[in-house]
């Protein structure tokens, strides 16, 4: 059984990080780069503006970049058979779909996290915002990862199914959002206790809500 | 080989709001195989969907021993990735041995062909892939659902003689195609006979 997770494990992230045609990791992290370096360009180099509304940004930055793979994550192997083939070798949907959530997670949780750093230099952020933006990352990015494949499995098969798991993902991502971007407010530290909250309940939710639909899906 | 039972037991099958056929019986025991014939849309691959489990009968049984391997119009394998990777997940899933995997590639002519990126592989090419596939699983129950399609004359007759050896082994074969499947011994059964 361990042999097959860490095929499992080890498929998802040859297609999720390196990515095929999809490029992987790097389109999220290009686009999330992308938003840090437009942002100072929009509202002027006003630099105590730009520190103080940065956190923000590269919250509201992440949660899209985290949209970029959804269509990755489930569709294709509910369309070219592979769930059907992991269901006769009795390997449960939910299984798959929680390897799914950790290789989703480091295929983009820690690259975004690595370019915040750039990011935070680019829109001038002090050291002390940056590393609770990070915390908050560390802690928010499992939860965006478990809602995202969640709410692919859900979308999969659907005409329009893309456009749909965005807008999806973003009204059920607010908590996160609103707990991680909070705890850069002064005094705001315990955002980041219920941002990982957030994250758990999501987490915990995910492999089951996921597994269902792709059972649901199958007809 | 795990022992290995097929029965079917007074079984419909609904699609939509229309039931395709029903009142279907049938048992298949060791080293028996049985093609199920008929037209487009009639309900062949529900039946064998039906068999794996994979989706449910409108009424009547399915009784299976063995595992199953299944082969139908989906590759199963990651368009994405080169022809060999796609193959090694599957083994590394099934445990197959890189002997056995290997043979399996090289009978169905698939040694040139691993480098491949399988999104540029031909249906028939593919096909070939899935058997591979397929022969690493080692299963007893073979569901296949139109096995020969897109296949040149030299691999159907190599897709024919691996599943009869597969049948000479103690396993069982159930094949859904409309085209002529030939090995010795063959069951067939008209599906249209229990439509309605």
């Amino acid at each position: 059984m361990t042999g097959r997770v860490f095929a499992l494990l080890k498929r998802d992230l040859a297609r999720l990080l390196l990515g095929g045609r999809g490029g992987g990791a790097l389109m999220p992290v290009l686009f999330f780069l992308s938003v840090a370096m437009l942002y100072p360009f929009a509202v002027g180099p006003d630099a105590p503006l730009l520190a103080r509304t940065g956190g923000g940004v590269i919250w509201v930055a992440a949660l899209l970049a985290a949209i970029l793979p959804l269509d990755r994550l489930v569709e294709p192997d509910i369309e070219q058979g592979q769930f059907d083939q992991w269901a006769l070798r009795g390997i449960s949907e939910e299984l798959v779909i929680a390897v799914r959530v950790l290789a989703h997670w480091l295929s983009f949780g820690p690259p975004l996290m690595l370019a915040t750093l750039p990011a935070a230099a680019l829109l001038g952020l002090e050291a002390g915002t940056l590393a609770i933006v990070e915390l908050g990352l560390l802690a928010g990015t499992p939860g965006l990862a478990a809602l995202g494949v969640t709410v692919a499995a859900l979308t999969a098969g659907l005409r329009g199914g893309t456009a749909l798991a965005g807008l999806l993902v973003i009204p059920m991502a607010v908590p996160i959002l609103i707990f991680g971007a909070g705890s850069l407010a002064i005094g705001g530290e315990s955002g980041l206790a219920l941002t990982a909250a957030a994250s758990l309940v999501l987490l915990a939710i995910a492999p089951f809500a996921g597994g269902a639909a792709v059972r649901a899906a199958r007809g | 080989m795990q022992e290995a039972k097929i029965a079917i037991r007074d079984l419909a099958c609904r699609r939509g709001d229309r039931v395709l056929f029903r009142g279907l019986s049938l048992a298949l025991n060791a080293g028996e195989a049985l093609q199920v014939a008929g037209g487009n849309g009639i309900g062949k691959s529900s039946l064998l969907r039906i068999v794996a489990g994979l989706a449910p009968a409108f009424a009547g049984t399915v009784e299976r021993e063995g595992a199953i391997g299944l082969v139908d119009e989906r590759p199963a394998l990651d368009t994405s990735q080169a022809l060999g990777d796609a193959l090694a997940f599957w083994a590394r899933i099934d445990g197959t041995s890189q002997d056995a995997a290997q043979a399996a590639r090289d009978r169905l002519g698939l040694a040139d062909l691993l480098d491949v990126p399988v999104r540029y592989l031909s249906t028939g090419q593919k096909k070939r892939a899935a058997l591979a596939r397929l022969i690493g699983q080692a299963a007893p129950l073979w569901l296949l659902d139109e096995p020969l399609n897109g296949l040149d004359v030299h691999a159907v007759e190599l897709t024919e003689a691996i599943v009869a050896e597969h049948c000479a082994g103690g396993g069982i074969a159930l094949v859904a195609s409309h085209q002529p499947f030939r090995i010795e011994g063959l069951q067939r059964l008209a599906l249209a006979d229990f439509a309605l």
